[in-house]
C-alpha cells in the first residue's frame, strides 16, 4: 500500500489542452517568452480553431489517460475565422452538460477563452485548472485499462 | 370518418393516376402479429396492400434520403418532423414529395405486449375500436391502447403531422403534457456516481450492432465515424470505454436533430436506454436555445448557428 501512497503523493494531473492557433496557443507562446511561472501539468495541442474540437477530441483524450481536458480559444469577435468560437460555443454548452449528466466530474472539462495577449490570463487558467483537476484526482471514468 | 386504410389506398391510387410520384412509402401488414412492415409501392394496384393501424410503429421518413425519384411517403407526426430536418439539412426536395399525413393516437409498444403475457405464443392481435385483443396458443387477452404506449408517445405533443400535402382523417387533440422531461430532471439530481453508474450499466448491455444507429432517420451519413478504420476514429470493441463514448457521440450527433420518435429503442436488441441521453440533449437544446426540432424547414438546424449572446456561463 505504501508505494501507492507515494505515487498518490507524487501525482501530478495530466491535462491535455487544445488550444487554438491563432489565440490561445500564442497566448501560451506569450507567456512563455515571458518566462510565466505555472504548473507543468500541460500537454498541448494546437488546433486551428476551437471549431476544430470535436467533442470526440475529448472524449479519446480522457479514454488514453488523460486527468483533465482543456479547450481554448479566441474571444467571442476575435475568431481569425469570424464564427468558429462561436459555433464551438454552442456545441461545448450543449456537450459539457451531457458529460457531466452521464456521471464525468464536473471540472473533469474546461473552456476558456485566452486571447494572444493575455499571457498573464493563461497562466492563471493554467494554475487555476490543475489546482480544480487535482483536487478531483487521477481520472477514473472513461478511462480505457492498459494490458498489465 | 372513414377507414383511414382505405382512404390511404385511395389517395395513393390517386397519385399514380395523376402522375404525381414514382414511389409511395407507407406499410403493409407484417407476417407476424402486432406488426406492420414498411412497404414500397410502385403501381397504383398495388395500393392495396397499404394499411394504417397501431401498428405502424417505424419512421418511414428514414428511407427518403435514400431512394431517388417522386416519392409519396405516409406520415405521422414523428415521420413529418423528421422529413423537416431532411429539408432543413438539404437532404430532399420538396418538389420531390408528396405528404400523406396521418394523425397519430400513439403506436402500440410490443414489448410492452409481449411482457404482459406471461407465457406463451403470441399467434393474433386484432385491433378494435376499444383496445387490441391478443390472441395466443390457448389464451386471449384484450388490453387498452393507452397501456401499450411506449414513453416517447406517452410525452409526444406532436401527434399530427407538421406538414403535409393530403390529410388522411381528421386532426386529434394534442397531449398536454405537463414535463415532458420530468424524468430527465430527476436523472441530474441524482449524484454523479450515481449518474455514471446508470450510464455505464446501460452501455456494458450494448453489443454495438449500430440497430440503432441504422434505425435512426437522421444517422444518415455515407460514412459513419464508428465505419471508419482509415482513420479509426475510436476503438471498435465492445470494452466498455468504447461503448461509452460510442453513445454519447451517437447521442451528440443527433443533438437537435432528434425527434423522440423511439426508433433507436425499437431497433435496440438489448434494450440500452438510448432516449435517456437523446431527450437529454433535447433539453438542454430547448433551454439555452429555445429550439425545438422538427418544427419550421427554414430554421437552421441549432448547431450549425449562433447568436452572439449565447449562454456562456460554463466557460472559465
Amino acid at each position: 500500500m505504501e508505494t501507492e501512497e507515494a505515487l498518490q503523493a507524487s501525482w501530478e494531473p495530466k491535462i491535455v489542452a487544445f488550444l487554438c492557433n491563432w489565440c490561445s496557443y500564442a497566448g501560451a507562446d506569450l507567456a512563455g517568452v515571458g518566462r510565466l511561472q505555472y504548473p507543468p501539468t500541460t500537454r498541448t495541442i494546437r488546433v486551428p480553431c476551437s471549431g476544430r474540437v470535436d467533442p470526440l477530441f475529448i472524449l479519446r483524450a480522457l479514454q488514453n489517460g488523460a486527468d483533465g481536458v482543456l479547450v481554448s480559444g479566441c474571444h467571442p469577435g476575435d475568431c481569425h475565422y469570424l464564427s468558429g468560437n462561436y459555433t464551438a460555443r454552442r456545441r461545448f454548452a450543449v456537450f459539457s452538460r451531457l458529460l457531466e449528466y452521464v456521471g464525468i466530474e464536473k471540472g473533469r472539462v474546461h473552456f476558456s477563452w485566452v486571447s494572444a495577449a493575455e499571457a498573464g490570463r493563461f497562466a492563471e487558467l493554467i494554475t487555476e485548472v490543475t489546482e480544480e483537476i487535482r483536487k478531483l484526482g487521477p481520472a477514473k471514468r472513461l478511462v480505457k485499462k492498459k494490458v498489465e | 370518418m372513414g377507414d383511414p386504410s382505405k382512404q390511404i389506398r385511395e389517395a395513393a391510387r390517386k397519385l399514380f393516376e395523376e402522375d404525381k410520384v414514382d414511389l409511395i412509402i407507407g406499410f403493409e401488414d407484417g407476417s407476424l402479429p402486432l406488426r406492420a412492415t414498411p412497404c414500397f409501392i410502385r403501381k397504383g394496384e398495388d395500393a392495396e396492400r397499404l394499411v394504417w393501424n397501431s401498428f405502424c410503429e417505424n419512421n418511414l421518413a428514414t428511407y427518403l434520403p435514400k431512394k431517388k425519384g417522386r416519392i409519396g411517403i405516409v406520415a405521422k407526426g414523428c415521420d413529418s418532423r423528421s422529413i423537416v430536418g431532411f429539408l432543413k439539412e438539404k437532404q430532399i426536395d420538396r418538389e420531390d414529395l408528396v405528404v400523406i399525413g396521418l394523425p397519430c393516437e400513439g403506436m402500440i409498444d410490443r414489448k410492452t405486449v409481449e411482457e404482459r403475457m406471461e407465457e406463451g405464443e403470441i399467434i393474433a392481435a386484432e385491433e378494435g375500436p376499444d383496445g387490441i385483443v391478443v390472441k395466443g396458443t390457448d389464451f386471449q387477452e384484450k388490453m387498452k391502447k393507452e397501456d401499450l404506449l411506449p414513453e416517447s408517445c406517452r410525452v409526444c405533443t406532436h401527434r399530427n403531422p407538421v406538414l403535409y400535402d393530403v390529410l388522411i382523417g381528421e386532426a386529434v387533440e394534442e397531449q398536454k403534457v405537463a414535463d415532458p422531461f420530468g424524468p430527465i430532471r430527476g436523472f441530474e439530481g441524482k449524484t454523479a456516481e450515481e449518474r455514471w453508474a446508470y450510464f455505464s450499466g446501460e452501455t456494458e448491455k450494448c453489443i454495438r450492432c449500430y440497430a440503432c444507429r441504422n434505425a435512426c432517420p437522421i444517422c444518415y451519413c455515407e460514412a459513419c465515424y464508428v465505419d471508419s478504420s482509415e482513420p479509426q476514429w475510436f476503438g471498435k470493441s465492445i470494452e466498455s470505454t468504447d461503448t461509452q463514448i460510442f453513445h454519447i457521440v451517437r447521442a451528440f450527433h443527433a443533438a437537435g436533430r432528434c425527434v423522440d420518435c423511439g426508433a433507436c429503442i425499437r431497433a435496440c436488441p438489448v434494450d440500452v436506454d438510448l432516449r435517456f441521453l437523446n431527450k437529454k440533449i433535447e433539453k438542454d437544446i430547448l433551454e439555452l436555445f429555445s429550439f425545438e426540432a422538427g418544427e419550421d424547414p427554414d430554421r437552421p438546424p441549432p448547431l450549425t448557428t449562433y447568436k452572439q449572446d449565447d449562454p456562456e456561463g460554463f466557460i472559465k
